[in-house]
């Protein structure tokens, strides 16, 4: 197992690789022209400014000497800078990557209990009002798209009854922790500031909630569909037999053979939330990646969609990994060299 | 008429009956099996495959499949189970009601160790008993059913074990509570010819040493003229013959139990080929009326096809033919 985990790893830097290179060729096939995102349509007919733009950005060299430059550049940590907000690629990554990542892995929490309780709810009571109850919610989830379910959710609970905050991370007017991690709630804490906790934490149900029930019909329909082949399974039989409850034969011996199908389609599904997370985040104003990334794509902001599109690969080829190696670790059958 | 017997029984089972409803029409999986086992007896259950013997004992102790609805009544040292409250019912199950099953490679948990599924059975029952009590009374019942270094199979995982290992596990878990019933259903058909009488006398010594009382299931009359002291034999849902295990084979009185006889390999060794019945026996829900062996059975005459045969005895054996026992059949 140990060999497995290593030999997954060696392959990571030539994953990587590919995720840069591709990002990079796909950026260089787009027809667009990036000095309309840099520079005034008036000053596009003055020549001297469109050269001294395109030798500031490298935009008037040969597209392998490009590759080159920014393969260098990317070791050494440098993205490029931004034609937008004209700081470092790299830093406003650091700046809005933790903030996607407190949201999606919040939405993974979400989604993941909601979709493992109401599967098993589903599954243990089929065919009865709670089963149907589950699956309705389990559809609503998955199949109303974010941005709207979102605009919804923020319009009914923010907007009309007031019961939950607008858009954002955080009370704008809160002075905010030192950044640690990056994680608000986890800053917050860190400084000891329990009341700005709570407010970040309030911030992020919202949005998490919307991104984690899109993921939640998913998982809850595999745990379901899992759980019923599991439970015609002659062990259950020998629970029973054995004089276990209803209970235990659900929760100890056929969820947890459900374990492995439901972390693999968990770990796959963050995949979707990256996705998700754009829409999310434009909707409740969150400055994440996927904010970033509409941005950066409005205004033709190449060195930003490149870093974007590299962060995003390289965060779903780690998740990948992780749901490989826990499939392994989770799977006492699975023996591997 | 159920014939006495010297002791009360253990268990005893009458008319049960499971029906499922499929598309609204009802089919009746078991017809009303009727049998008793005293204390430390073996009685034997063969029957061919679909006859309802698994579904008829999973039933007698509540673990009919879902949809399935039971009738009948089915009494332990005199409590009627039927009637018993569910928890009251689990209380008995692994406990005084131990069961096991045909395939050991699909009845234990693939994600516990073994060691954990037999400590389960153990505390599940012994609600005060830490788990570490439970694990080196789960060490101990590895011994008793002989699997060889005990301390390290404990915690292996049941892939790591061979089918015969594994039904020993088995065997080590429905004795956990030193239970008064075993119910085996087929213990031993779905491992190698060469394991299977390892298996089979792991289990008759613990019946022996435990006194249990004990149902084996099994569609090989030939496994039961070793092990059984009584026989009783299922067709189609039914009871057709029931007698002590020597009586059976000298005299069967059911034409079913006679072509059963004849197919044993060894006894019928004299012959050049095997005896086998023709046909098999009738879909659930499509019985013809009268004895349901008619169009399969030698014998058959008009009034087989008309009347269901009633049980008759002599003694405590017991046939439903309208012949059993070389009676004339009673004229209609
Ligand atoms: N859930 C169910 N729904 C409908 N019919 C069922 C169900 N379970 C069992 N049956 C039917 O009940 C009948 C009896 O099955 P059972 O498993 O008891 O047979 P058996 O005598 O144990 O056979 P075998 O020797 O193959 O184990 C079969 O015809 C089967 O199709
Ligand atoms: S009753 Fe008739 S058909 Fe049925 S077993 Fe006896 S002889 Fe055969
Ligand atoms: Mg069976």
């Amino acid at each position: 197992m140990t060999r497995y985990i290593l030999r997954r790893l060696a392959a990571m830097p030539f994953l990587i690789l590919g995720v840069v290179t591709l990002a990079f060729l796909l950026t260089a096939v787009t027809k667009g022209d990036p000095l309309t995102a840099i520079i005034s349509d008036r000053q596009m007919n003055n020549p001297e400014v469109v050269a001294a733009a395109r030798a500031k950005w490298g935009l008037d060299r040969s597209l392998p000497e490009r590759y080159l430059i920014y393969v260098g550049n990317l070791l050494q940590g440098d993205m490029g800078t931004s034609f937008i907000t004209r700081r470092p690629v790299a830093q406003d990554v650091l700046y809005r990557l933790p903030a996607t990542m407190e949201l999606v892995i919040a939405a993974l929490i979400v989604g993941s209990s909601m979709g493992i309780t109401l599967g098993v709810l589903a599954a243990a009571f089929r065919n009865t009002v709670v089963d149907h109850v589950a699956r309705l919610f389990a559809l609503i989830g998955s199949s109303i798209p974010v941005f709207w379910m979102g605009l919804a959710l923020l319009y009914v609970f923010s907007v009309k009854w007031g019961i939950m905050p607008g858009p954002g991370r955080v009370d704008p007017r809160a002075a905010l922790p030192p950044s640690v991690t990056g994680f608000l709630t986890i800053d917050t804490l860190l400084a000891g500031h329990l009341r700005l906790f709570l407010d970040a934490l309030w911030h992020l149900l919202l949005p998490a909630f919307v991104l984690g029930w899109a993921v939640a019909g998913t998982i809850s329909r595999l745990v379901r569909a899992n759980m019923l082949e599991v439970l015609s399974r002659e062990f259950i039989l020998t629970a029973r037999a054995k004089g276990a409850g209803e209970r235990r034969v659900i929760l100890r011996h056929a969820l947890r053979n459900t374990l492995v199908p439901t972390l693999t389609v968990i770990g796959y599904s963050f995949a979707y939330l990256l996705t998700g997370a754009v829409l999310t985040e434009t909707i409740f104003s969150w400055p994440g990646m996927g904010s970033y990334a509409v941005e950066a794509a409005r205004g033709l902001d190449f060195p930003a969609i490149i870093g974007v599109t590299i962060v995003g690969g390289v965060i779903f080829l780690i998740t990948n990994l992780i749901t490989d190696v826990a499939y392994v670790v989770a799977n006492p059958r699975v023996r591997l060299g | 008429m159920m014939p006495a017997t010297g002791t009360t029984p253990l268990f005893e089972v009458r008319d049960l009956r499971v029906t499922f409803e499929k598309r609204g029409r009802s089919l009746e999986a078991v017809r009303g099996i009727s049998l008793h086992v005293a204390p430390g007896e073996v009685l034997g259950v063969v029957g061919e495959s679909g006859s309802g013997k698994s579904l008829g004992m999973l039933a007698s102790i509540g673990l009919q499949p879902r949809g399935a609805r039971v009738s009948g009544s089915v009494r332990f040292k005199g409590r009627e189970l039927t009637e018993l409250p569910r928890a009251e019912m689990r209380s008995l199950r692994g406990s005084r009601i131990a069961m096991i099953f045909q395939d050991p490679l699909s009845s234990l948990n693939p994600v516990m160790t073994v060691g954990a599924q037999i400590a389960e059975a153990v505390w599940l029952h012994n609600p005060g008993m830490s788990k570490r009590a439970a694990m080196d009374r789960a060490k101990d019942l590895l011994a008793l059913v002989a699997i060889p270094q005990p301390d390290r199979r404990i915690s292996q995982y049941p892939h790591e074990f061979s089918g015969g290992m594994r039904q020993r596990v088995m065997i080590a878990m429905a004795v956990a509570n030193d239970p008064d019933l075993l119910i085996a259903d087929e213990p031993t058909t779905a491992l190698d010819v060469t394991v299977q009488a390892q298996i089979m006398g792991v289990l008759a010594e613990l019946q022996q040493r435990l006194k249990l009382g004990m149902i084996l299931i099994t569609h090989d009359l030939g496994v039961l003229a070793g092990h059984a002291d009584r026989v009783a034999v299922v067709y189609a849902g039914r009871v057709v013959e029931e007698a002590g295990v020597n009586d059976l084979f000298a005299r069967p009185g059911h034409p079913y139990t006679r072509g059963l006889i004849a197919s044993i390999p060894n006894m019928a060794s004299q012959t050049d080929r095997l005896f086998s019945i023709e046909g098999s026996p009738p879909p659930i829900g499509t019985l013809p009326p009268g004895c349901p062996f008619a169009p399969r059975c030698p014998m058959a005459r008009d009034i087989c096809r008309r009347d269901a045969p009633p049980m008759l005895f002599e003694g405590a054996h017991g046939a439903a033919c309208h012949f059993a026992f070389d009676r004339a059949g009673r004229a209609a």
